[in-house]
Parts: structure tokens; sequence; C-alpha cells
């Protein structure tokens, strides 16, 4: 819908919209994060949710203690390589359309910890990653404004045509391939179809 | 309407009820079935293997769920209970016991007896020394 019609039907106090507008509103409005925490980032997470900061005024206060039932994972915290094989298979477990909110260093590259022999070196080697947020740990104010750009991201998305997100295209799977952890790390080391490796982006 | 059917409706002692009940059905069904149109229409479905899989923790399912317990916790559950049914009527027994009749008190000092009986041969199946 043409947008300056809109705001000349608004000045006459005639709401209009679209189906598509109508429902990203509503799924923007309701992202259920998952119960779940990895490290001190979850510490900031948790005081996210409770009332000083209060996430629910983002219709996002209902933590989900099963993945059946959560839109979105925040992965807050040191990813250790034991843990890794376990965060995707809760990924691959919720349901789409689902996001990822990476937050802090360790979630993002690691961070302080990232020449440890049992870190893993950023969630997005196996997982997309909607919305990076940087700090060690980031405040409360930093979640909350991933948040928001996280709705931002939902509420720009079209449901039908090529640019479509994924979780409407069918022949996708849906499933991301789960790393298991051998006699040398974890196996394989990252998903291609998923990690953009930043120096081979950089490189062209 | 009603004069064309053997029996009228509105007559009828039942017929509230079954009005009552058929609302109450379609009360329930009304939104189950919105919310299976809905799943159907417009949930993008991407079943999967680990997404239907059993276990919602991260963990892969090990082993078989139908494990089996070994039967001689059986003493423990008797002994457990000869204590816990004890406990639980020793209590109002010992609150109202200065008021009780005789007969009461009789019945109730049976009851213990019974159960007593039951420690005792749990006793003497030596359930109660630490092995």
């Amino acid at each position: 819908m043409d947008q300056d019609l809109k705001t000349e039907l608004s000045k006459h106090g005639i709401f209009a919209t679209t189906f598509e507008e109508l429902y990203n509103w509503g799924r923007k409005n309701s992202v259920w994060p998952l119960t779940f925490g990895l490290a001190c980032c979850a510490i900031e997470m948790i005081a996210t949710t409770m009332a000083r900061y209060d996430l629910a005024r983002f219709g996002a206060e209902v933590f989900r203690a099963s993945p059946r039932q959560a839109d979105l994972m925040i992965v807050s915290g040191t990813v250790t390589k034991k843990m890794a094989p376990q965060v995707v298979r809760l990924y691959n477990q919720m349901p789409e359309p689902k996001y990822v909110i990476s937050m802090g260093a360790c979630a993002i590259s690691g961070g302080p910890f990232r020449d440890g022999y049992n870190v893993l070196k950023g969630i997005d080697r196996y997982i997309p990653v909607d919305v990076h947020i940087p700090g060690c740990p980031p405040r409360p104010e930093a979640l909350i404004h991933a948040f928001m750009a996280l709705q931002d991201k939902i509420s720009a998305q079209h449901l039908t045509g090529e640019s479509r997100p994924r979780h409407l295209k069918r022949d996708l799977p849906s499933e991301f391939q789960v790393p298991e952890l051998g006699e040398h790390g974890l196996e394989p080391q990252q998903n291609d179809e998923v990690f953009r490796n930043p120096l081979k982006v950089l490189q062209g | 309407m009603g004069k064309n059917l053997p029996i009228a409706p509105v007559d009828h002692p039942w017929a509230t009820i079954v009005v009552l009940l058929i609302a109450a059905v379609v009360f329930g069904a009304i939104p189950l079935s919105l919310a299976w149109l809905w799943a159907r229409l417009f949930s993008p479905p991407k079943p999967g293997i680990q997404k239907n899989a059993t276990y919602e923790c991260g963990l892969e399912a090990k082993g078989d769920a139908w494990i089996q317990l070994n039967v001689s916790y059986y003493l423990y559950a008797i002994v457990f209970l000869i204590f816990d049914v004890e406990a639980v009527f020793l209590l109002p027994f010992a609150a109202a016991f200065s008021g009780l009749s005789l007969a009461a008190c009789l019945a109730m000092l049976v009851f213990l007896l019974l159960l007593v009986e039951g420690l005792i041969w749990a006793c003497q199946k030596g359930v109660l020394t630490w092995a």
C-alpha cells in the first residue's frame, strides 16, 4: 500500500493496514524466548526480564522451558565445545519461525576464551544468528536494543516473494547439522552453509 | 416448529441439559478447530528427525524407556507405607485423644497393632538393620 495514501488516510482518522503488516505486528510482539542460559551473560538476561528492565513491555516475558514453544534463542554466554551440539539440537527442535540473538563476546566469537582449547569460536558457525550484541557482558539495555532490532527485522519481513524468510520456503531443510565432539574438537569445525567466514568475506 | 415434532423439545425435562451439552461441545470445538485450521493453512511445516524427537533437552535419548527397577525395593515401599500411614493417622488421633470414646480408642489401637505387626515383620526380615 502506498505510504503517502496511508498517512493521508490516517489524517482523516482512517487506519489502513495490510495482512502482512498485521501478521508481522502480531509476530514481533509475541516473541517467546527459550529458557536457556550458558554463562554470565545469562545473569544479564535474567535481569532484563525482571521488573527493573522489564522485557515484558515487548511481549517477550514468557520464557518457555521447552524448545517446542519458543521462538527466540538467546545464546547468552560462552559456548563450550561440549555444549555446542546441545545448543544446535535445541535450535533444531524449535518450531519455525525462529530467531537467534548471539549475546556477548563469547557467543559471537569466543571472546576472551577464544584461544582456549574447549571454547567454540562463535555460535554462528553452526546456526544462523539474527542479531549480535557485543559486550562482556552486554548490559540489559543492550539486550533490549538487540530485541528491538529483532522486532524491526521481523516487521520488515515480506511473507511472499523471493525475499520471504527462511521458514516460508518449503524446500529448505528445517534442521542444521549437529556437530560432534570428537578427539580433536568439534567435527565439522563449522557448517559452511551457515557460517560466513569474516576473513573470506573481507577478501570478497 | 415444535408442533410437528413428536415431543416438543422445550417441554421435555432434559431439553435444557441437551441444549447446554451441545453448547458446551460447540464452545470447546470452535477454538480447537480454528487452531487446527490455522495450523493447517498458515503454520510453516518443517518437521525433522530432531524436531520430532521425544526428548527436548538438547540431549539425545539413550536406551529404553522401559527400564526395570530392582524388585527388592518393595521392602522400602512397605516400610514407607507403615510409617507414612501411621503418621497421617497418629496426628489427628493425638489431637483428639482426650475427647475420644473407648470404642474409638480401641479401634485406633487395633489399627496401630496392624501397622506394628507389619513393622515387626519387617524387623524380623532384617530390613531395619544396615547391611
